[in-house]
Parts: C-alpha cells; sequence; structure tokens
C-alpha cells in the first residue's frame, strides 16, 4: 500500500484551498484549443464533495441563462488553475441536491458569519 | 512469446495523463529479475530464458533446487519462469533484467491467476440471464434445460454448466505502460490486471 499512497501523494495538489459544501466558488479551468491555452471561470455553489485523498472531487452548480449547469471537478486536477472562495455559506447538508429543484428566493444559501 | 518480467501486482490507483485526463493504472512492481537458464534450440529444442523472481534464502528450497541454483552463488528465486525469446543471445546467466527493457507508451500483455470464485452457477459463470424474481415465478437463478429430447438423448459437449470459475491463469493483451519508475522497479499499466493484491504477474513484451 505504501507505494500506491506514494504514487497518489505525488499527484495531489497543496495550492488547493479547503473548500466545503454550499460555498460559492470560481473555478478557473485550464482550457486547451489546439496549442494555445486559456483559462474559463466556472463560478457556481458548490453542492457535494466527494471522495477522499488523490480521489476526492467536488460538483459545482450554477443556473446560466435559466438552465442548471454542474460540472465536476477532481479537486486534484492539473487542469484546474485556481480555486477562489467567492463566499462561505451556511448549510445543514453535505449535498445540496435539493437546489437542482427550487429557484429563486427558495434557492439562496445563507451566508456564513464568523466571529 | 516475448521477453518479459515477473512482478507482483500492487493494486490500482489512478493518475493524470498530461492533459488532465484521469487514467486508471494497475501498480506493478515488477523485477529485478535475475537469469537462471538459458535453453538452446540445439540444447533443448527452444530458445528461452529463465528468470527468477523474489529472493529467498537458497536452504528453504530443495536439494534439487538448490542444485538448479548453485551457477549464481547463493541467490536463489521463489518463482521461476521461461520467457520464450531468440534474444536470450545478449544474456548471461546471473544477468539482471530490470524495467528498463520497457519504454513508456509501449504495449504489454500481462499475465496473472484470475481472483478464484469457488463452484460458481451459470449466471455469474457465463453470463446466463436469471428468471423473475417475484409474480409467482420459482425459476430464478437455476440453469434451465440443457437440451432437446429425443434427439440428440444426450447432452452437447461443452455445454455451459455450473462449476468452478476463476483460480485460472487469464491474459490481458494490449495495455499500455503510463508511467516506468526504474529506481523503485514500478511499472503503471493502464487498466485492470488478472490476480489479487500481491499475486504473481507476467508482463510480456509484445514484440522482440
Amino acid at each position: 500500500m505504501k507505494i500506491i499512497e506514494k504514487i497518489d501523494k505525488e499527484q495531489m495538489r497543496l495550492d488547493i484551498p479547503v473548500i466545503h459544501t454550499g460555498d460559492t466558488v470560481k473555478v478557473h479551468v485550464k482550457i486547451r484549443e489546439g496549442e494555445k491555452e486559456r483559462i474559463q471561470v466556472f463560478q457556481g455553489v458548490v453542492i457535494g464533495k466527494r471522495g477522499s485523498g488523490m480521489r476526492a472531487s467536488f460538483r459545482v452548480r450554477k443556473v446560466s441563462f435559466g438552465v442548471g449547469v454542474e460540472r465536476v471537478f477532481p479537486l486534484h486536477a492539473p487542469t484546474i488553475d485556481k480555486i477562489e472562495i467567492v463566499q462561505r455559506g451556511k448549510v445543514r447538508r453535505s449535498k445540496l441536491y435539493y437546489l437542482r429543484n427550487v429557484k429563486g428566493k427558495a434557492a439562496r444559501i445563507k451566508v456564513q458569519q464568523y466571529s | 512469446m516475448a521477453l518479459g518480467l515477473i512482478g507482483k501486482k500492487i493494486g490500482m490507483t489512478q493518475i493524470f495523463s498530461s492533459d488532465g485526463e484521469i487514467v486508471p493504472v494497475t501498480v506493478i512492481e515488477a523485477g529485478p529479475c535475475v537469469v537462471v537458464q538459458k535453453k538452446d534450440r540445439n540444447r533443448d529444442g527452444y530458445s528461452a530464458l529463465q528468470l527468477g523472481y523474489g529472493q529467498i534464502k537458497p536452504e528453504k528450497l530443495t536439494k534439487p533446487l538448490q542444485g538448479h541454483f548453485k551457477k549464481l552463488g547463493g541467490k536463489a528465486f521463489s518463482v521461476l519462469k521461461e520467457f520464450r525469446t531468440d534474444a536470450h543471445e545478449g544474456y548471461q546467466v546471473g544477468d539482471q533484467i530490470d524495467v528498463n527493457i520497457f519504454s513508456r507508451g509501449e504495449r504489454v500483455s500481462v499475465s496473472g491467476i484470475s481472483k478464484g470464485k469457488g463452484f460458481a452457477g451459470n449466471i455469474k459463470r457465463w453470463g446466463f440471464n436469471r428468471g423473475p424474481m417475484s409474480h409467482g415465478s420459482k425459476f430464478h437463478r437455476v440453469v434451465g434445460s440443457i437440451g432437446s429430447s429425443a434427439w440428440p438423448s444426450r447432452v452437447f459437449k461443452g455445454k455451459r454448466m455450473p462449476g468452478h470459475l476463476g483460480a485460472e491463469k487469464v491474459t490481458v493483451k494490449n495495455l499500455e505502460i503510463v508511467d516506468l519508475r526504474a529506481d523503485e522497479n514500478i511499472v503503471l499499466v493502464r487498466g485492470a490486471v488478472p490476480g489479487g493484491k500481491n499475486s504473481i504477474v507476467t508482463i510480456l513484451k509484445n514484440k522482440g
């Protein structure tokens, strides 16, 4: 097992901030177009996290032109340039899948207040 | 057949490729293997290299095997395997072969002993369909009909029936070598490989 742990550790990124379910994040994704590389920002609410260690991933949802869009990112993916946390959310469950069925006022998330 | 290496399956994990894709890999600790015997076409009828893997104390072995390892001078191995190859000319008894015989991106075949499943029914063993589990049906996972009646009045040979499944040699061909770590004797192969963790596998080069 030590060998596998070592391989996983090499792949892991240490520059990724701690994100929680309910946070609003900006994920800067590197996109390759032929030879050129550009960065696209995907902003939305983290509606779930799964896995641990190198296999961990998180799911971000946003509503774009009235259409719900969800993207799953591997937490340690090299295609992620950086993750910005826009707002910490205060939520009472680990998976916010209910957001898919609500809109408007019901789809708001309380802001986490740090004392 | 071709030159290859004997190794131990460590387990599976995933790594990111250069373009950010997740690649499932099997980690194999391969070699270093030592040439124990050279088989010659003139003397043995075929040319091959016999490789040893997993060093042990010679005292642990039977007298005949101790004699077999005598030429190596104090070394003995728990696993011996022959690789049919014409490339045996370049090697001498006692030479070490390590993962450097492979290169990144190369396609290889990996053989191992698959996990034993015991006495398995037709659904698991041959992929038969099962009957309805409810609505009054009692025909759940049974074999069903195994042939016709008056003709041929017998069951055809090779009829797929329940029996022992697994624990047999399985070869997976054309697996890509994703990464090599020569200093740790580690090969990362794309995809799954037969057998459980810590089982002995052989990696074969496709050519040469």
